[in-house]
């Protein structure tokens, strides 16, 4: 059973004056089947979190350690992280002019698989799961994320996460920008990978609202850098009633 | 004005691109054109028309002290019915397509020995291309050709420039009335060349010109190719790849002359650029003479930057002298790829390599597949995966 292990993670980034800490010693286990959010007010860390594991160049790992079963994932390139199985579906996705949706799904794909999917069945499983998506087909040729909506982009990164099927499934605010019927849309599709039972899924969020299509089984409460509070599902209800407002005044509590 | 901007949107922007203030193209030149080299002053750099080129790596092309030491061997693959000869400066056919517009294009005519014309008869429709393969053997060289494309032939014509040496030739194409020509000049020379050439294409009445300038090799490549129209219905496209890698300038001058009405023009030039000092430089010309009504004309540089170091600077400049025209657009955008599009792709699992591969690929390849000369494409798409496999 795959296992994600985070251990007294700290993380710097560069800025004006000089390198600046933003995650402050993180702690987190995530295990296959399981699904933790982690839920925190804006510029608590929870983005550098979600880019750090997935090794962007913009942060420097300064302490601690991140394993993948026993795998040194810090030590891995960003590619290497992806073929291990650890997916990040981005806030932001980038547009890449000049590669059309469909090539990129194929050699991603190849990549992650270790060999190219027989086309026959590639196209279908395309098609199929652009459908569940409620994509429309012609998506296929446009160039990615090039002129993407929002709620366009967001799919396409769970069409993305459907095809590759990760043991770690880390989704990046994947709910914000979204209307209620894309968000319904793009929650059903984690929760089909998530139904597998073969990935473990780090859910970042700003908001509650999420929590409603997709059940966590933990909920981590991100304030000044760190895991400030867990629990389960109930944890988020009491954020929602109460806000971030007791972890972000007069720092951190616990 | 010109239209101009980076994409995509990254943190930092690699390439620059320059776009023209006003001007116009005939009084920005020097001297007007002509045959002689006397009567261009010796350039010093600061001229518009020379402002980007590094002269001092031009050996000596552009002040009159490179002499014609040198040697290139050419062999030209004529189908049959097509005639090769070999003439002197007075032979009526040399020189007619277009006039030399700056010393080194004049340095070339007033050089050469002989010149070669090459001969597709009228009506004649060739099934193979008329091939030239010049390799340079070292030292400088000085040419001038001719392909006189009779009335309603059709010919596609290649010229491949392989080896080292330091050139200055130029091409012109005398297209007949309905004649369908395609024009691949391939620059693949080492990287210690030096290639300066004119290319003068006049198109008959409802004559079609398709040119493709492939550029990967020199030290210093400049170019000119120039298209005039001596009939309405005129078509001409003029696509262009170039691959500048580091330490090379790549030049692309072009200049489309709309002096009849009816005429079309499209103009797609497309360049990929890597490593410290690569410098390409794009100047598209359009003229719309009062007297060339109903023209329909198009013009676009991209490029796209793969690493630091590089240098681009494109200008495309349309000048119309009547409104009375179908339409006339162009544009020009350089792109980098950036480390946010390197890591979104790597994050799903593609190698750095491959990465690029797929960006450089998708770049170019609707560009390739407009060319229609089969063997071409597919040979341009290995050359490109060369340049690539040289890089990273």
């Amino acid at each position: 059973m795959a296992t994600l292990e985070i251990n007294d993670l700290h993380v710097t980034v560069e800025a004006e004056n000089g390198p600046r800490e933003i995650l402050k010693g993180v702690d987190l286990t995530i295990k296959q089947g399981e699904t933790h959010a982690v839920m925190g007010p804006n510029g608590s860390g929870k983005s550098t979190l979600a880019y750090s594991l997935a090794g962007h160049p913009k942060y420097t790992i300064t302490g601690g350690t991140v394993t993948l079963d026993g795998e040194d994932v810090l030590e891995m390139e960003v590619d290497e992280r992806a073929r291990a199985g650890v997916f990040l579906a981005m806030q932001y996705p980038v547009e890449v002019p000049g590669v059309s949706v469909s090539n990129f799904l194929r050699t991603s794909a190849t990549a992650i698989r270790g060999e190219a999917p027989k086309l026959r069945t590639w196209v279908k499983e395309v098609k199929e799961a652009m459908e569940r998506l409620q994509m429309d087909p012609a998506f296929a040729e446009r160039n990615v994320n090039e002129g993407f909506s929002g709620g366009e982009k967001k799919r396409h990164e769970i069409l993305q996460l459907e095809l590759l099927k990760p043991k770690i499934a880390i989704l990046d605010e994947t709910d914000s920008g979204l209307d209620v019927d894309a968000l319904r849309v793009v929650s059903e599709g984690v929760n089909r990978v998530r139904e597998s039972g073969e990935v473990g899924t780090l859910l970042i969020t700003h908001y509650t609202r999420i929590l409603r299509y997709i059940k966590p089984d933990f909920v981590h409460v991100f304030a000044n850098g760190r895991i400030a509070e867990s629990g389960g599902a109930e944890l988020a209800d009491q954020l929602e009633a109460e806000g971030y407002d007791k972890y972000v005044k007069g720092g951190a509590a616990v | 004005m010109a239209e101009a901007q980076n994409i995509p949107a990254g943190a930092t922007a690699g390439g620059a691109v320059a776009v023209a203030a006003e001007s116009t193209v005939a009084t920005r030149m020097s001297a007007p054109p002509s045959f002689d080299v006397a009567d261009f002053p010796v350039p010093h750099g600061r001229e518009e028309e020379w402002r980007f080129t590094p002269l001092e790596r031009l050996k000596g092309l552009h002040d009159g002290t490179a002499k014609a030491d040198g040697a290139i061997k050419a062999q030209v693959d004529a189908p049959e019915g097509v005639t090769v000869e070999s003439v002197t400066r007075d032979d009526e056919r040399v020189g007619k397509a277009g006039t030399p517009v700056d010393r080194i294009a004049a340095q070339a005519y007033s050089s050469f020995e002989k010149a070669t014309v090459i001969t597709v008869p009228k009506e004649s429709v060739l099934t193979e291309p008329v091939r030239v393969l010049l390799h340079g053997e070292g030292g400088t060289t000085f040419g001038h050709t001719v392909f006189d494309i009779g009335a309603f032939a059709e010919a596609v014509i290649v010229v491949d420039h392989t080896g080292d040496g330091v050139r200055a030739a130029n091409v012109d194409f005398l297209i007949g009335d309905g004649a369908k020509v395609t024009f691949v000049s391939v620059q693949d020379w080492d990287d210690t060349a030096v290639h300066c050439s004119q290319h003068n294409a006049k198109l008959g009445r409802d004559a079609t010109f398709k040119s493709v300038v492939v550029t990967f090799g020199g030290d210093l490549v400049r170019l000119h190719p120039r298209v005039e129209y001596t009939g309405p219905g005129g078509d001409a496209e003029l696509l262009g790849l170039y691959f500048t890698d580091a330490g090379q300038h790549q030049e692309h001058r072009l200049l489309v002359d709309h002096n009849v009405p009816n005429c079309k023009s499209n103009v797609v030039y497309k360049g990929a650029l890597q490593g410290e000092q690569a410098h390409a430089v794009w100047i598209g010309d359009v003229l719309i003479e009062a007297a060339a009504e109903g023209t329909e004309t198009y013009e676009m540089n991209r490029n796209l930057v793969l690493t630091d170091g590089a240098r681009v600077d494109s200008v495309p400049n349309l000048e119309i002298e009547t409104g009375e025209i179908v339409g006339a657009g162009h544009a020009s955008a350089t792109g980098r790829f950036d480390d946010e599009q390197l890591f979104y792709l790597m994050a799903r699992g593609i190698p750095q390599i491959e990465a690029r591969r797929l960006v450089v690929r998708g770049f170019f390849a609707e560009l390739v597949q407009q060319i229609g000369v089969a063997d071409i494409e597919e040979r341009l798409l290995v050359k490109i995966e060369e340049e690539l496999e040289a890089s990273v």
